[in-house]
């Protein structure tokens, strides 16, 4: 439906096939979360992986950052609509993590949990093959706490809901289990390019 | 938590019945839905606009009505710089003309029912308008819950549904209200002329006499930074805070 009046700025940026339907470009980069933000001290910092309810591994900051660091320059896409193309990050990637802690694939779906009580969902195919990290800073700097710092889930080609701020667990599950948003109505997977913002879209 | 079911939070048209400017920068655009949903206060729609040569926008909008089973909701929506969405809204929407949009949407950000303990209630400027829904609701409703609003804008003017707000506060002993008027001197001597600070979340909660189990915090991610730092530091427990922030 065409609405009476509106040009809108109009895809016009040479930039149009980077921005996914319905989303904009936004310059700034927006923050959102649903409840305070956390003040996590590095010094207190730890990070599981867990096989169900049982952790197989436990690093604290400095063994984290001891791993094989990776840097990635990636578009985000949040699902209130806008995207920024370009967004630079250092972390460590998933299959970096699961390699230090001697697992490949234990199960085929992830709940990341994180310090302010927030967890989402992922498969695991989407974190492997450089596809995710866990980022310690953006844009060269350490990751601010506004922005999930002192670590955060990044799962750029996914709705950056799933980017899970101040994650602090990555837990195999043996089915999909729905994390915060995802049980209050948002969609299960979040492909920006399909638009599943919601439940069944 | 909100039960979605398996139904689909479709597309649907609406149509502007009515146009009011609130402040100088808020407008509220009451839209008649062609499906009528009943919503829960605090929960949003998306709008959607589309150009003649396909291009979309898409933007979020709390619903600022209490829930009921009309098919008339309000929206209120502030004029941003280069708001792309809020400027034809303002600018070029006109009474009659059709909207896309689909809702009710949200699931964290809801008024508690049955609404039992204590609330608080804090935003700024456009942030009050899912607050808005709250105290609307609860004032449909005729709760009782005791209910504080700690609500800061520029100036007297800037405070959206200002006449709405004191006439619920005059007449309703258990429903509170403190101003936070940044750029001018606030009329009433139990308001406050300055930015939200700790000590004036402590204030208001000594007025509600008790601890709020639910605390609803919106506005910009800096004023909801300073508003729930200030919760936290008076006891309140960060499981008992939902916030939302503007962004982009």
């Amino acid at each position: 439906m065409v609405t009476r009046g509106f040009t809108g700025r109009g895809s016009g940026s040479n930039q149009a096939d980077r921005v996914p339907p319905g989303q904009h470009l936004e310059a700034g980069f927006p923050v959102l979360s649903a409840g305070p933000t956390p003040l996590v001290d590095t010094a207190d910092w730890k990070f599981t992986v867990k096989i169900g309810p049982k952790p197989a591994k436990v690093w604290n900051w400095s063994q984290f950052n001891a791993l094989p660091k990776t840097k990635v320059t990636r578009d985000i896409h949040c699902v209130t609509s806008w995207s920024k193309l370009d967004t630079v990050w250092e972390g460590v990637l998933i299959e970096d993590i699961l390699a230090d802690a001697g697992l490949e694939r234990p199960t085929d779906f992830v709940l990341a949990h994180c310090y302010d009580g927030y967890s989402t969902n992922v498969p695991l195919a989407d974190l492997l093959s450089g596809k995710a990290m866990v980022a310690l800073s953006y844009a060269g700097k350490p990751l601010p706490r506004d922005h999930g710092g002192p670590a955060r889930l990044l799962v750029p080609h996914l709705y950056f809901w799933k980017s899970a701020k101040w994650v602090n667990a990555l837990q195999f599950t043996t089915r999909d289990e729905a994390g915060f948003w995802e049980l209050r109505g948002y969609h299960i997977y979040g492909d920006p390019w399909r638009e599943q913002r919601y439940k069944n879209d | 938590m909100t039960d979605y079911g398996d139904q689909r939070v479709s597309w649907q048209s609406c149509v502007i019945l009515g146009i009011v400017q609130r402040t100088p920068t808020i407008k509220s655009f009451f839209l008649r839905l062609s499906r009528t949903f009943v919503h829960i206060a605090g929960q949003h729609v998306d709008v959607k606009l589309t150009a003649p040569d396909g291009y979309s926008a898409m933007r979020s909008y709390s619903i600022a009505s209490a829930a009921n089973a009309s098919s008339i909701i309000e929206i209120a929506i502030e004029l941003l710089p280069d708001g792309e969405v809020s400027s034809f809204f303002h600018d070029v929407a006109a009474v009659g003309d059709e909207i896309e949009l689909r809702g009710p949407l949200g699931g964290h950000f809801l008024w508690p029912e049955p609404a039992a303990d204590a609330v608080l209630l804090i935003g700024a400027g456009s942030g009050l308008v899912p607050l808005m829904a709250m105290i609307r609701q609860r004032h449909a409703l005729a709760q009782t819950v005791p209910t504080a609003l700690l609500l800061s804008a520029r100036t007297a003017k800037d405070v959206l549904f200002s006449e709405e707000l004191h006439s619920i506060e005059s007449s309703d002993p258990a429903f509170l209200m403190a101003l936070a008027i940044t750029r001018e001197r606030p009329a009433r001597g139990s308001d406050y002329g300055r930015r939200v600070d700790g000590a004036m979340v402590q204030e208001t909660l000594a007025r509600l006499d008790r601890m709020p189990a639910h605390v609803f915090v919106c506005g910009s991610n800096g004023f909801v930074n300073i508003a729930t730092d200030a919760v936290l530091l008076a006891g309140l427990d960060a499981s008992n805070v939902r916030t939302e922030r503007y962004g982009g």
